[in-house]
């Protein structure tokens, strides 16, 4: 054990110490992490992942604001019993806009990966304002202020701006039209250039109150899109390998 | 002579800055209670969702992170602090580096931090990552406190009379070091405006997610581990009064424990769309790190050699010696859990649940109340602790309050496991999730119980530890003596 006996160095000398201190919990980091930046495969390839419309995007940070995620995972494991119930299992193409990720740790309740189309608006809007109308076992928290309150967004495209610094590919076009685009979605006509823009984004009044665009609008928008983007019917198996 | 040696080593003692520690030890105990307080409230909230008050300040969703926060960073963080402090000053044999106005902003720039992050959770501003949900402003003030503080423990250690630096420093400083790079790593993020709240994560999907969990493991590795084990270094022999085991399994464990650690974040996300590589690199090392762990414990435990008589008297070493245990288990349990196989049976269940909590009540808790009974009768100068009943009382009913808690998450964890992948004789799924949901309620009761006994033994905590603080002691029957003198023959 000569090793232990030069140890009598290290720690006698503080700044040794620190130094191979940091040295020994770099190591890990650096080989798990940054081959995921490099490696192409680990981001199947597979199209229609497109980055979330103004209203979806202010909808997922209602999602983020509201701690949705210490209960609700967005993450389909590839087993038989998890596929039949929530779907395909989810593809990291899927969440490679998400900043941050959404994936979650616990299931409280249901995994969302997939959720989007699977039930009406109106369905969401009674299951925000009570949960138990709907399903009456369930432990969800109301969140019936969400329908009361206007949606604010007079800086969306500021949010637009700085995701665009993080690496999604929002163009000039997307930001110029961001304001508009978000109250488009939500309204009952004219929204030819916000699905140009964004295909497949559920459009039309969320919340049931036409006259009014709030934050119930924007996070039932956002619920809607969830694992829809993918046309899962029409990959082929070697896309999917990492 | 050896009064002229005691009296060196009483004016050394003079020259220790302890009013930071007394502070810390407060904060400690302060934001302990407040922590289990929110972690019953939500506890309750999920046996009966009427709880969440339909307000959006009192969801879960936004009393979670609260509770998380404030156990692991308020709770935690301030029993760090508050111990570094104390151990860095007398192991060196020097006191605080830079003197009584850093060590005062140290304290307060902590509590600030706390409070910020605080009002963000109850007011929705979240990163929404988790034990990493402070927004960006309140983690650049916590990466200059956490400079500081890394200034005055490393000086500290620098400006020493003592050659070498012990054990309880090389966890203190790799608890404080790995700290700030996780956290400066986790949290690169553009902010929307200089003037909001709002920013984006720098990463995106799955490597953030490597990214969130490479972080969020570690705040367990070192924060909650390799930071707690520096407590256990210093205060189980001092309390024991023994010397550590084994210096040779100190190095070894100590430089395994470090390296090893920080690969483990995979493993918290097996069977997700991270490559499939990275999962099982996370789940072998986990697996390994089982081996440190257990030589940490085992240099805890055998510290007391030929002295174990002394857990039927002190129960303020039984609060120590139990922690070292728990941690044994809860890190042969994670190992276990990090398994693949095992991990799609545990993984998004409540059997994590229970996992974290044999950890955060069993060991970090536990470590943290044996400190601090030590601590306080010594900061403020009381002969002795005010009552040893109390504490004996504290520790069997915060021990009973984590068997309630842990176990409960066993069976509910592993229940709703199994109802999820179970099929009937059609080949159709059993359980609805809403079945699976409402299977879980009785357990939510019992592990809530058992959170109202953790409290519980708090609140008796402190009220003892004030009374000591006063000098006062209470008049009691002394603890029995040990069976060892009744069962030795007289001649």
């Amino acid at each position: 054990m000569a090793l232990i006996a030069h140890h009598e160095k290290v720690e006698t000398r503080g700044l040794l110490l620190v130094l191979l201190i940091l040295v020994t919990v770099s190591i890990g980091g650096i080989v798990q992490i940054a081959p995921l930046f490099t490696i192409e495969s680990t981001i199947e390839r597979v199209q229609g992942v497109r980055p979330y419309t103004p209203l979806e995007l202010a909808g997922r940070n209602i999602y983020i604001r509201e701690g949705c995620y210490n209960c609700h995972s967005q993450m389909i494991r590839p087993f038989r019993d998890e596929v039949e119930r929530y779907g395909h299992y989810s593809l990291a193409a899927e969440s490679m806009y998400d900043h941050p990720f959404q994936w979650g740790s616990k299931r409280t309740g249901p995994d969302l990966a997939r959720v989007g189309g699977k039930y009406s608006n109106e369905w969401h809007v009674a299951h925000m304002v009570k949960p138990q109308s709907v399903v009456p076992e369930s432990i969800m928290p109301g969140y019936p202020f969400l329908l009361e309150r206007e949606l604010r967004f007079a800086d969306v495209a500021d949010h637009l701006r700085a995701l665009r610094k993080v690496g999604v590919p929002y163009t000039d076009e997307m930001i110029e039209n961001a304001e508009a685009d978000l109250v488009a979605q939500a309204s009952a006509e004219g929204q030819e250039g916000l699905l140009a823009r964004y295909p497949k984004a559920a459009v039309g009044d969320f919340d049931g109150r036409p006259d009014r665009l709030t934050e119930m609008d924007a996070l039932i928008a956002y619920l809607q899109i969830l694992g829809r983007m993918v046309d899962l019917t029409d990959v082929r198996i070697e896309d999917l390998l990492q | 002579m050896a009064s002229i040696a005691l009296g060196r080593v009483e004016a050394r003692a003079s020259e220790y800055n302890e009013d930071v520690v007394r502070w810390f030890t407060i904060a400690t105990v302060f934001w302990g209670i407040v922590g289990f307080l929110v972690g019953t409230y939500i506890a309750f909230q999920l046996a009966f969702p009427v709880l969440n008050l339909d307000l959006e300040w009192t969801t879960f969703g936004r009393l979670r992170p609260l509770h998380t926060s404030a156990v692991i960073f308020a709770f935690g963080g301030n029993a760090l602090l508050a111990t570094s402090l104390y151990v860095v000053q007398r192991t060196c044999r020097a006191p605080l580096f830079g003197g009584p106005l850093v060590a005062a902003f140290l304290f307060w720039g902590y509590q600030l931090f706390i409070v910020m992050a605080a009002l963000g959770y109850v007011t929705g501003i979240t990163q929404g990552r988790e034990y990493a949900e402070p927004e960006w402003y309140v983690d650049l003030w916590l990466t200059i406190v956490w400079v500081v503080y890394f200034v005055v423990f490393f000086g500290t250690v620098l400006t020493r009379r003592e050659p070498h630096i012990y054990v309880a420093n090389w966890f203190y400083l790799a608890f404080i070091v790995t700290i700030a790079m996780l956290h400066i790593v986790n949290n690169l993020a553009v902010p929307v405006s200089l003037l909001g709240a709002k920013s984006y994560s720098l990463f995106a999907g799955v490597q953030d997610a490597l990214t969130q969990w490479w972080y969020g493991h570690n705040a367990v590795g070192f924060f909650l581990t390799a930071g707690f084990l520096g407590i256990m270094y210093y205060f189980v022999p001092k309390q024991a009064e023994r010397p550590v085991y084994s210096y040779r399994l100190s190095i070894i464990h100590f430089w395994a424990l470090i390296f090893l650690y920080i690969w483990a974040g995979p493993h918290h996300l097996h069977f997700t769309a991270l490559p499939d590589w990275a999962q099982v690199l996370g789940m072998t090392f986990s697996v390994m790190l089982w081996m440190p762990s257990w030589g940490g414990m085992i240099n805890g435990l055998m510290t007391l050699s030929g002295a174990w008589d002394k857990l039927r008297t002190d129960p303020v070493l039984r609060f120590l010696v139990v922690s070292v245990a728990f941690y044994g288990m809860s890190t042969f349990e994670g190992p276990l859990m990090s398994i693949r196989q095992v991990n799609a049976l545990s993984h998004y269940t409540d059997w994590t649940v229970g996992h974290v909590h044999s950890g955060a009540l069993g060991w970090v808790a536990f470590v943290t109340f044996g400190a601090v009974y030590y601590l306080v009768p010594r900061l403020w100068r009381a002969q002795r602790l005010y009552s040893l009943r109390l504490v004996e009382w504290h520790f069997w009913i915060a021990t009973l309050g984590i068997v309630l808690y842990i176990t409960s998450m066993w069976v509910s964890g592993i229940m709703q496991g199994l109802m999820w992948r179970s099929y009937d004789s059609l080949g159709f799924l059993q359980f609805s999730f809403i079945e699976t949901v409402e299977a879980m309620h009785p357990f939510y009761v019992i592990r809530a119980f058992g959170g109202v006994l953790f409290l519980l033994g708090a609140l008796i905590m402190a009220y003892n530890l004030y009374r000591t603080t006063k000098g006062d002691i209470r008049a009691e029957e002394p603890m029995p003596v040990g069976a060892a003198a009744r069962l030795a023959p007289a001649e």
